[in-house]
């Protein structure tokens, strides 16, 4: 008892000194000028039309980016959920592919595809016969297609989750009430997926208000919060840097305080009901083109990552007007692996992903054994201190530990780690703490506590009830984190381009440096390999799942 | 000397939650029901013997050494849970075998054992099959396979027949308590079922609000009731005002309304107001005529050869009258009469002297 107490302080009390500390440092230089205490860059930030446009950018495009993404993923699960067609249940799976891939693998690859000098422009030119591209794939329209492909995942997970678990009982009885399939939709389906709906809006929200890439590659002129914060800082207007930083995490918790909210309907159905049966589309007709519009919109998603596969191949230079490359070679490849330089960005970006996936799952089994296992306030505290990097964008976390760690002054906490190669690890480890804590956690509470007190009864002590009941029975749960975190930590890009030095440089910015190039067939080459790890990964990480769950 | 003694076990979770000052013995090879509502304190009192909780007060004794300070994983208590709790993820013969390694067994001895005990339950050649293929009855006999096959001191049954089906609950019921009496452990088993408490307890303990009410065989506690909680949590009955005076001729009698009906010369029997429980069996249905209990029947529920007519009195109480189907209709006048005299012979009907409040 008095020995969890212990430990839950200690823990809290680290998890205060990393996470909230750097935070409340960034809001006091916020208001620091050179002359003592100051509101002058919070009066920058919203008089300037520069800074007040980045900062309603960042909102019109997140909020674009939910409706968008709600437009595609909610029609998409109800066809997967309910429909049934030839090819279901493997589009069903790769409609969910654009997830699992790093950000940064997306945006090359969609620049690669639709950019102006992509696949898509030169066809189009090469068509046409035009002598200029005929787009720009640029500005606040280019983003929102960038994210609107990678979060409407959010809206097709969620919903299809929601659909599952509704009762079909509850269908029936509307349906014996008198209620048309209409009427049933607006009034008993919809309403009961309101939970994941909400969820799905909230994780949109928050992915496309901290999105960096997109924005970054993409933005050209438009500017949103995480790129100008960035950009402030490269020119050395420190103090403005940390009053958007500020205004930032305080529009990720407006986001965060509204969907809260909503208010709490309780989960659909219970959990207790049985899931409607698939519909088998009656009409041959439709059932054709559910199958033939489910194999486009498949083929479409992955467009993007088989030109990034193609142009991996591409020796540089040799490809300029063509709307084919003329030549393929696997020098791309062959100077990835041979060049110890370029080997290198690899090499970094594993060892440090596995790494911080490790420690955060051991800190996440720690504190959910504490907090399932004690009723202490400082047990309490560590629910919400580990989820709190989550809620707060990559860019302020990163900017905040910049701030903390770039000061000598051990007595108040303060050590300098900006330029050591242990920054990085650091950020990512914070960034992995939500996701590897989620996980564990909801793993623990699955948990019957029956099982721990059979082991007890029947003469196990402590530790063999651990590993041989609760590490087991976890072991779904722990997968899930692990993959989650890791591939988080391996395509990062928004923490590393704040905080990386020239020995850690992970693959993100060797891929940014390499497109700087031109050096197209090894920034795709980087990408494919990127992309291969992460799925092979959540391949592993699902496939552990399913065999123990 | 008693092999499983309770002394004053106390665990307050406030005021009138938990468990006050329990104390009890059981006999070697003995099995005892504890019987309640819910939040009587009855998972309380197997929690505490199990170790899961730590009384606040009291001591727990077996064979004479107090087990109280002693977790669960140094009782050698076996445990059968509601939910069965068997690891899911090891298969049946590993579930029975997790308690032996406990003790240190491997090998040949464990698998001998394991055998053994799965025999007991009769389910030799489950050793393979995995939690999830076997049905509820099944996974229940592994969870007593599992809690005895270490040879626990005491084996703690929660609510042992609460998840099964009727049909499956009196099966199971009997065989259970063949297995416990030919297994001879001293058990202790939590249900809020009078049947399962009466059926496989020798002795019956009647907890409510955390405090023990009356402890004896099922046979003491339906034929003399200590209190009026126990006589009506046990069985059917209904309740209604009376007074108990002297009769004319020596003895007792009691004043129902317009009936004056004889009652057993008990000792310790006390003139005055009284509360009346009347079982089903204790009056029958007459044709009206004066003298006895004039009522009308409200309402009868058939229930095979015979009905439960419920006969409102004159003076406005509610009784439950057992009777031949065809004895009355609905509406009809009748007067109530004792089955048998004395009125309260065998334990079918209670006199509890009215408490001034």
């Amino acid at each position: 008892m008095s020995r969890h107490r212990v430990l839950a302080l200690l823990l809290s009390g680290l998890l205060v000194w990393l996470i909230v500390y750097p935070l409340l440092l960034v809001a006091r230089e916020s208001l620091l000028g050179p002359a003592g205490p100051t509101l002058d860059h919070f009066r920058s930030l919203l008089t300037e039309p520069r800074e007040w446009g980045a900062l309603w950018g960042s909102l019109w495009i997140s909020l674009a980016s939910v409706g968008l993404s709600a437009a595609l993923g909610i029609p998409l699960a109800f066809l997967f959920e309910r429909a049934d067609f030839p090819g279901r249940r493997l589009l069903g799976a790769l409609v969910a592919l654009p997830v699992v891939l790093p950000p940064l693998v997306g945006v090359i690859a969609f620049l690669f595809l639709y950019g102006e000098t992509g696949f898509a422009a030169r066809l189009v030119q090469a068509v046409l016969g035009r002598d200029t591209p005929p787009w720009r794939l640029e500005g606040a329209w280019a983003i929102l297609l960038v994210h609107a492909y990678s979060m409407y995942v959010y809206f097709y997970l969620f919903t299809r989750a929601g659909l599952a678990r509704l009762d079909h009982a509850m269908l029936e009885a509307a349906a014996s009430l008198g209620a048309g399939r209409w009427r049933t939709l607006t009034r008993v389906t919809l309403p009961l997926l309101g939970p994941s709906l909400r969820g799905a809006a909230l994780l949109t929200f928050m992915t496309a208000l901290a999105s960096f890439s997109a924005p970054y590659i993409f933005g050209g002129g438009f500017r949103v919060m995480p790129t100008q914060i960035v950009l402030t800082r490269l020119n050395g207007d420190y103090g403005l840097a940390m009053a958007q930083t500020v205004v930032l995490s305080v529009l990720a918790l407006a986001g965060l305080g509204l969907a809260r909210e909503g208010g709490h309907v309780r989960a659909a159905g219970g959990g207790k009901g049985v899931a409607a049966p698939r519909r088998r589309i009656a009409s041959v007709g439709l059932r054709r083109l559910a199958t033939v519009g489910g194999w486009c919109f498949a083929l479409l998603l992955l467009l993007p990552h088989l030109t990034l596969l193609l142009l991996s191949f591409v020796p540089a230079g040799s490809w300029t007007v063509e709307a084919l490359p003329p030549a393929y070679t696997i020098a791309n490849y062959r100077a990835l692996l041979v060049e110890p330089e370029r080997w290198r960005p690899f090499l970094n970006s594993v060892w440090m992903a596995s790494l911080t996936t490790v420690v955060a799952l051991g800190t996440a089994l720690l504190a959910g054994t504490l907090v399932v296992r004690t009723r202490t306030r400082a047990a309490r505290l560590l629910e919400p201190l580990l989820a709190l990097p989550w809620l707060v964008p990559g860019t302020v976390f990163a900017i905040a530990l910049a701030t903390a760690f770039s000061v000598r002054a051990p007595w108040i906490g303060r050590f300098i780690l900006v330029g050591t190669i242990w920054i990085l690890p650091l950020a990512y480890l914070i960034r992995n703490l939500p996701l590897a804590s989620r996980a564990v956690f909801a793993g623990l509470r699955g948990l019957d506590p029956a099982l721990g007190e059979a082991a007890a009864s029947l003469g196990a002590g402590r530790f063999r009830s651990f590993w041989r009941i609760t590490m087991p029975l976890l072991r779904p749960a722990l997968a899930a984190g692990a993959t989650l975190a890791f591939v988080t930590a391996l395509g990062d890009l928004v923490t590393s381009i704040i905080l990386y030095t020239y020995d850690t440089r992970p693959l993100s910015l060797e891929i940014l440096a390499s497109l700087r190039q031109d050096d197209v067939g090894v920034a795709a080459a980087y990408g494919v390999f990127l992309m291969i790890l992460s799925g092979l990964v959540f391949a592993l990480g699902s496939e552990r799942a399913m065999v123990t769950g | 000397m008693s092999y499983l003694v309770l002394q004053e076990l106390t665990r307050r979770y406030g005021p009138e939650q938990g468990l006050f000052e329990l104390s009890f013995a059981l006999e070697r090879g003995r099995t005892l029901s504890l019987l309640g509502p819910s939040g009587s304190g009855k998972t309380t009192t197997l929690r505490l013997l199990g170790g899961f909780e730590r009384p606040d007060r009291g001591h727990i004794l077996v064979a004479g050494e107090d087990v109280a300070p002693l977790g669960p994983a140094a009782r050698r208590f076996g445990m059968v849970f509601q939910h069965y709790a068997l690891f899911p993820h090891l298969d049946v013969g590993r579930n029975v075998g997790f308690g032996l390694e406990s003790l240190g067994l491997g090998g040949a001895e464990l698998e001998r054992r394991v055998r053994e005990a799965l025999s007991l339950v009769d389910l030799a050649g489950f050793e393979r099959r995995r939690i999830a293929e076997l049905s509820g009855g099944q996974q229940q006999r592994v969870a007593l396979a599992r809690a005895v096959a270490p040879e626990p001191r005491v084996l703690l049954l929660d609510e042992p027949l609460s998840n099964l089906d009727p049909g499956l609950r009196e099966r199971t019921r009997r065989e259970l308590r063949a297995l416990i009496q030919r297994i001879g452990i001293t058990t202790v088993i939590v249900t809020h079922e009078q049947d399962d408490a009466f059926d496989l307890g020798d002795v019956v303990a009647v907890l409510r609000q955390g405090r023990l009410q009356q402890i004896g065989t099922p046979e003491t506690l339906y034929r003399t009731p200590a209190n009026p909680f126990v006589a009506g949590f046990l069985g059917r009955g209904s309740w209604i005002d009376g007074t108990v005076v002297r009769a004319p001729a020596g003895g007792w009698e009691v004043v129902v309304e317009s009936a004056r009906w004889p009652l057993a010369d008990l000792p310790g029997r006390q003139p005055g107001p009284a509360r009346l429980l009347f079982r089903p069996g204790a009056l029958r249905l007459a044709d009206p005529h004066p003298g006895g209990l004039a009522g009308v029947v409200v309402d009868r529920r058939f229930a095979g050869a015979d009905c439960y007519y419920q006969v409102g009195t004159g003076g406005g109480g509610m009784l439950e009258v057992l009777g031949r189907a065809g004895a009355a209709l609905a509406g009809q006048a009748v007067t109530l009469v004792p089955a048998a005299e004395p009125v309260d012979q065998d334990g079918v009907m209670h006199v509890f002297p009215d408490e001034p409040a």
